[in-house]
């Protein structure tokens, strides 16, 4: 890590982070992504600071065109005189854990601008698009003082959905040479947007591919009588990106006082049961390493003598939380 | 131990196989990897700013070393990431070594550096 000559403490991080530094803002990051324990220090010192930035999600398969689209969203947002946080997520190899993280190089134009700050993240184990610690970053972007903050997935395929318990809005990117119309029935992608965009749309079929896209929105009752923007755009030379900028806009205009409350409560409720979660393992492992008769149990699950729903059973009769 | 690094070429020297080679071999050791390609010294060294980078690595093939290592090292200063640790990799000349390693570089790569060796120098213990 950097900053090895002189560690500043969480606190002292945090406030800086408030105070608006950006040394602070770079820090912080690496610490709450390299220590999930770091958060729960954190979160309480910055929650009233909680809930200014706009937070925009940008998902869709892989070279789709995300990264070159959110260089052009924040050249217009930047155009506006707004400050703009970047999340650009890439996948972790399960083999090796390594990362090549290449979406910052499709943003070349916005480095040395103040206005703008940029983090890459690995996946590392988390599944559904996002890494574990992309709420965390996202949540200290915005009492660090940012406007706007885009997240950008991995390539997604049909059901890695995190993106839509991060944002405010999302905008699902898709390619001409997305499939067919029963392929945009399949549920999973075609459920979470609040704005879709066929990218590349130079090439053949887009117009197709938007009408079919048309077609099966319609036909969900979520979007039947209030249908979102299904745009075109060509992130080579930025054709469409104001018209989308625009649909972002008018999305987060219409987003009322009560339904971006209801959204961003969701949104803490799905966060506290995996906050939930993932203290519950880190528990148990405590447990684990003082409770020899649960190693005992895990180990005649792991030769295949017992089943997981047995074994845990047999370790807690009184059901998890309230103990052995 | 190391874990993220940014790896990219300063100035306009296009010969990118090298870079790449070399992110890739990162990348397959455990390591992430930035890839920024062909970038001034300042967009360099404030990306490896913002992105709290614990190693740089910089690959020249356009005999301009000292002078753009020169540029980085002067930029890191600035940004007070003296203690991030940066590698020169390209066609740098034996009689340049020693002193690019004064200027403050902690690795040199000349023609015929093995993959393995650069790897290992990345995945060093900071302490």
């Amino acid at each position: 890590m950097t900053g090895i000559k002189r560690r500043q403490s969480v606190e002292e991080l945090a406030a800086g982070v408030l105070a608006g530094s950006e040394p602070a803002l770079a820090r912080l990051i690496s610490l709450v992504e390299n220590q999930p324990a770091a958060m729960a220090k954190v979160l309480p010192l910055i929650q009233p600071h909680l809930g200014r930035a706009h937070c925009i999600g940008f998902t869709g398969p892989p070279g789709a065109g995300k990264s070159s689209l959110v260089n052009h969203v924040i050249r217009l947002i930047r155009e506006e005189g707004r400050r703009v946080g970047v999340i650009a997520v890439d996948p972790s190899s399960p083999f090796s854990g390594g990362a090549l993280l290449g979406d910052r190089i499709r943003m070349q134009g916005h480095y040395l601008d103040p206005g703008v700050f940029i983090r890459s993240m690995a996946s590392r184990e988390h599944g559904g698009g996002l890494s574990r610690a992309t709420n965390d970053v996202v949540k200290l972007m915005d009492c660090f003082g940012l406007d706007y903050i885009l997240v950008e997935t991995v390539g997604v395929g049909q059901i890695e959905l995190d993106i839509m318990h991060t944002t405010d809005t999302v905008v699902v990117v898709l390619v001409p040479e997305g499939g067919d119309g029963v392929q945009m029935m399949k549920a999973g992608l075609m459920e979470i947007g609040d704005i879709f965009v066929v990218n590349k749309s130079d090439r053949p079929g887009a117009g197709e591919i938007a009408l079919q896209m048309q077609v099966v929105l319609q036909l969900n009752p979520r979007y039947a009588h209030n249908m979102p923007p299904i745009l075109q755009t060509r992130s080579i030379d930025g054709s469409g990106a104001a018209e989308l900028v625009q649909a972002i806009e008018q999305h987060r205009l219409g987003l009322n006082g009560t339904l971006l409350e209801a959204r961003r409560k969701e949104r803490r409720r799905v966060e506290f049961e995996q906050t939930l979660a993932r203290l519950l393992i880190a528990e148990w492992k405590g447990f684990l390493a003082s409770h020899p008769g649960a190693g005992a149990r895990l180990q005649e699950v792991a030769e295949g003598h017992t089943d997981p729903y047995t074994a845990i059973r047999e370790i807690f009769p009184r059901g998890i939380i309230y103990g052995g | 131990m190391i874990k993220k690094v940014l790896i990219a070429k300063p100035g306009l020297d296009g010969h990118w196989r090298g870079a790449v080679v070399v992110s890739a071999a990162l990348r397959d050791a455990g390591l992430e990897v930035i890839y920024l390609g062909n970038q001034t010294p300042e967009a360099i060294v404030q990306s490896g700013f913002q992105e709290d980078v614990e190693a740089i690595g910089l690959s020249i093939l356009s005999a301009g070393h000292i002078e753009l290592v020169e540029q980085v090292i002067e930029k890191m200063r600035q940004k007070g990431m003296e203690d991030v640790l940066l590698a020169v990799g390209g066609t740098v000349p034996p009689e340049d070594i020693p002193r690019l390693k004064e200027m403050g570089v902690h690795g040199v790569f000349p023609p015929g550096s093995k993959v393995e060796k650069i790897v290992e120098f990345f995945k060093q213990e900071r302490n």
